[in-house]
């Protein structure tokens, strides 16, 4: 086993996809970096913190991008944003048979502000653009960062996400919830909350991931491979179906719940068996519990 | 106006004797805390020159020591060295260093 | 501006919008046209709830009313920052609002975003953000997080961030910085219902806010790394 979420981007896309199959586009060399960070003080990366290209996934080529989580916690500056948007674009128009995304990310890149929050947007519209073109779009999470912010919200545009137990997919990370709200609301310090809220169980049990894998890259690629043709054309039915989903989910959990039962009242809810173990349980068991 | 010292830049230079000859470009490490990324490319024989951006200000004479020893240990000719470093001890840019030296010699020449 | 007030300047008195707690909806007459109106106010954050009320109208207005244009009026903190939220997975709302927009636009409904007061990160990237074309007002300001919560975690100074959010436009939240990076179209000054009439009628349909950003400088790496990813060999 090796570890996806101690693996850098690059070792990541060394090993998950086919052995030697990755071609680079605006490799370092090229010296794309951010023109904002400078002036704060602070390093740039020579890729800006993401690894673009294409490559082939047992046999099938596909354009794939790797967010790098040590570099800015992975954050969407202007030149990481185009990067992405410059992939996604290429796949409308080379037609691959499917765009993997390896996200990494606390969300926008908040020393880059302005334009990282539009360099978000700018992903999602593209991203929208390549689904509606019938091309799969899949994401996987699996790091130490987890997927957060901006990033959170384009990971749910994506036809298929992919999971580990320790993958965390939300909005606001912990600590501004708590600066937001105080210790009550939400203590970030408490791990055990923070996976019963974000972790890849939690969205496994609900339905906000589609596959829950270990933290192995081997799992992440067999995963990946089985997704290659999962599809979710965005008609109205489909966008009806969710708006229902979601209504009745937000319907199911009572408002009022300490962060002790919250996250087991909805699981229960939801119809899972003996809710209290899943933190304890491995992978493979909670995989059996989902009742969607 | 600046409130911040903003980023260190520095250069150096050496004579090696083992040329590299050509080859694709290596990126080694990444830019986090206390670490760095070193890349690369071939460069002008006989020189390796190297250029260091780094946010830990003030740190040439320790820089200039690491990479005269750099130096010592491989004597490259023919290579440009580039470093982005997020203030990383001398002993993680020695090993990156080597990485990336080790890296360059496991592909061969192209 | 409150939002009344800018529904008479845009519209007339008897424009028919109402608010159910922070949530602006309506169908008004513009032009001799009904026109969808969606929004928020009281500078709500953006929770759960208040995501699937805007897509309900805005699927609503995609199954009844084909070809009907949809104005969307911004005033929001941003996301909702409670437990329960995440729980239930507001990016996953947040996402599902963005796309009943994106679905809207692709059914060839016109969809505008107007920014009156504020607009904050998650909650503009699923309105305005996502919008054929997103226009401001130009007292309104545009932020990704408040200064102390961006200093805690970025560990910047909150001088510096303080001193950069006065004149860099990276980090200044005034409009015409997004105007000016391409991400806001333009700004709506005096005749806001001519203006309006102008957006319905020609706002574009593909993004162009890179390029955008571009011509007029505020942003200009984006198109050009976007044009070297489509050409790379």
């Amino acid at each position: 086993m090796i570890s996806y979420a101690e693996a850098s981007a690059r070792e990541r896309l060394a090993l998950l996809f086919d052995a030697g199959s990755l071609r680079e586009w605006l490799p370092p060399a090229e010296r794309l970096t951010s023109p904002h960070l400078a002036q704060l003080g602070v390093p740039c990366a020579f890729d800006d913190g993401v690894v673009i290209g294409r490559a082939t996934l047992s046999g099938r080529l596909v354009f794939v991008a790797a967010q790098e989580g040590a570099f800015m916690g992975g954050g969407v500056g202007e030149v990481h944003g185009a990067k992405l948007v410059g992939l996604l674009q290429r796949a409308l128009r080379d037609r691959p048979d499917a765009v993997l995304l390896l996200a990494d990310s606390g969300g926008v890149r908040l020393h880059e502000a302005n334009a990282g929050l539009i360099a978000v947007s700018e992903v999602m519209r593209a991203l929208l653009d390549v689904r509606a073109a019938g091309i799969p779009v899949i994401v996987l999470i699996g790091s130490n960062n987890g997927c957060f912010g901006g990033m959170g919200i384009v990971a749910r545009c994506a036809d298929h996400v992919v999971m580990s137990d320790i993958g965390r997919l939300a909005m606001s990370g912990p600590e501004v919830i708590e600066a937001s709200h105080g210790v009550e609301e939400f203590d970030a310090r408490d791990r055990a909350l923070v996976w019963r809220t974000t972790g890849g169980k939690h969205r496994w049990l609900t339905g906000d991931c589609d596959a829950l894998v270990e933290d192995d890259v081997a799992a992440f690629r067999s995963a990946a491979i089985e997704s290659l043709d999962t599809r979710r054309p965005l008609t109205l039915d489909a966008l009806q179906a969710e708006h229902r989903q979601l209504a009745s989910r937000l319907a199911l959990l009572p408002a009022g719940l300490d962060g002790e039962t919250e996250a087991i009242t909805l699981w229960q809810r939801l119809g899972v068996s003996e809710p209290v173990r899943v933190p304890a349980l491995d992978v493979d068991a909670v995989r059996a519990l989902r009742t969607a | 106006m600046s409130l911040h010292a903003g980023i260190e830049t520095l250069d150096f230079s050496y004579d090696g004797r083992h040329a590299a000859g050509r080859f694709a470009p290596v990126l080694v490490g990444v830019v986090g805390s206390g670490n760095l990324e070193v890349l690369l490319e071939p460069g002008e024989a006989p020189h390796c020159r190297v250029r260091v951006e780094t946010s830990a200000r003030g740190f040439g004479p320790i820089w200039q020591a690491v990479l005269d020893d750099f130096h010592e240990r491989h004597a490259l000719a023919g290579v440009r060295v580039s470093i982005n470093d997020m203030g990383a001890t001398p002993a993680v840019v020695s090993l990156r260093l080597d990485q990336a030296v080790a890296e360059l010699q496991s592909e061969g020449q192209p | 501006m409150d939002w009344q007030t800018l529904a008479a300047r845009l519209f007339t008195a008897d424009h028919g919008l109402t608010a159910q707690g922070d949530f602006i909806s309506g169908t008004v007459s513009f032009e001799g046209e009904p026109l969808t109106v969606i929004g928020t106010t009281n500078h709500a954050p953006i929770g759960v709830e208040l995501a699937l009320a805007q897509a309900r109208v805005i699927l609503d207005t995609i199954e009844r009313h084909a070809g009907r244009s949809i104005l969307i009026l911004i005033d929001t903190q941003g996301q909702q920052l409670r437990r329960r939220d995440e729980l239930l997975g507001i990016n996953r709302a947040m996402a599902h609002l963005g796309m009943c927009i994106d679905l809207a636009r692709r059914r060839g409904h016109v969809v505008i975003g107007l920014v009156y007061d504020q607009a904050l990160s998650g909650g503009f990237i699923t309105s305005g953000l996502i919008a054929d074309a997103c226009y401001a007002l130009p007292e309104a300001e545009i932020r990704v997080m408040r200064l102390p919560a961006m200093a805690r975690i970025t560990k910047l100074a909150p001088e510096l961030l303080e001193s950069l959010s006065q004149a860099n436009p990276v980090f200044a939240p005034g409009v015409e910085n997004y105007v000016a990076m391409g991400g806001v179209r333009g700004l709506w000054r005096d005749d806001l219902a001519g203006d309006l009439r102008v957006a319905l009628a020609g706002s574009p349909t593909v993004d162009e806010r890179a390029r955008d950003g571009a011509a007029r400088g505020g942003r200009r790496l984006a198109a050009d790394v976007v044009r070297r990813v489509l050409d790379a060999a």
